[in-house]
């Protein structure tokens, strides 16, 4: 299951929403599997078919969660005009086995998270923190 | 001539764990052959057909290899080389 804050659901969301009809694309970092720290990133491709982070800008991002002892706990990324779930190259790249791969329709307005595992697709709920909650 | 390869999650099976491993040569693509003596089965992960793979990055201290001299970049002691799939889909 992935726990994530009202906030944090939000941002994916406006994220994905500024970019449509491309897909926007970024990482929540964080510890011990909680996602907390935003970092929207550049969808290198510019395409509503395909993302694929900033080589450069992937590798600044990962020497600071390694700095900083966190881990890619949350990738995510929107699909523009189908469901948000994975595709045949979300699956053969998926690359972080550790992390929540987390699609946003912008088109069905759905939020569904998966793990991705040896070409393995898992969903699992999900569960919004409420503010003051 | 050591030089610091660090490795990803993903390609740890491969290193029985370790986040960084040692690795010497003078250029990228010697650099791999040696990781493959080391530990084998990693270079096939890391190039096809004599290139980079397409979804694999490999930076020299603070540069994408693909913008410097790809698997012929020259390399030395000292150098910290990092391997990241990747983040892409569709």
């Amino acid at each position: 299951m992935l726990t994530i804050s009202r906030e944090l659901v939000d941002q994916i969301i406006a994220h994905a929403t500024a970019d449509h009809p491309d897909e926007a694309c970024g990482v929540i970092a964080g510890r011990n599997g909680v996602p907390e720290r935003f970092v929207p990133m550049e969808n290198a491709e510019r395409s509503p078919t395909f993302y694929r982070f900033d080589s450069m800008e992937q590798f600044r991002v990962w020497r600071d969660m390694d700095d900083n002892d966190e881990e890619p706990v949350v990738i995510y990324h929107s699909h523009t005009a189908t469901e948000a779930y994975p595709s045949r190259t979300d699956v053969s790249y998926a690359s972080e086995p550790g992390a929540h791969y987390v699609l946003y329709s912008t088109a069905l307005t759905q939020f569904r998270s998966f793990r991705i595992v040896d070409g393995v697709i898992e969903e699992e709920d999900v569960k919004i923190l409420e503010p003051g909650v | 001539m050591a030089i610091e390869v660090r490795i990803p999650t993903i390609l740890r099976t491969y290193t029985d764990g370790a986040k960084a491993v040692d690795a010497s040569g003078a250029t990228i693509e010697e650099l791999i052959g040696d990781l493959e003596a080391r530990h084998p089965g990693i270079k096939a992960r890391l190039v096809e057909n004599d290139k980079l793979r397409r979804f694999v990055n490999v930076y020299l201290n603070d540069e994408d290899v693909r913008f410097l001299g790809g698997l012929g970049t020259p390399v030395s002691d000292g150098d910290t080389v990092t391997v990241l799939p990747a983040v892409a889909g569709g």
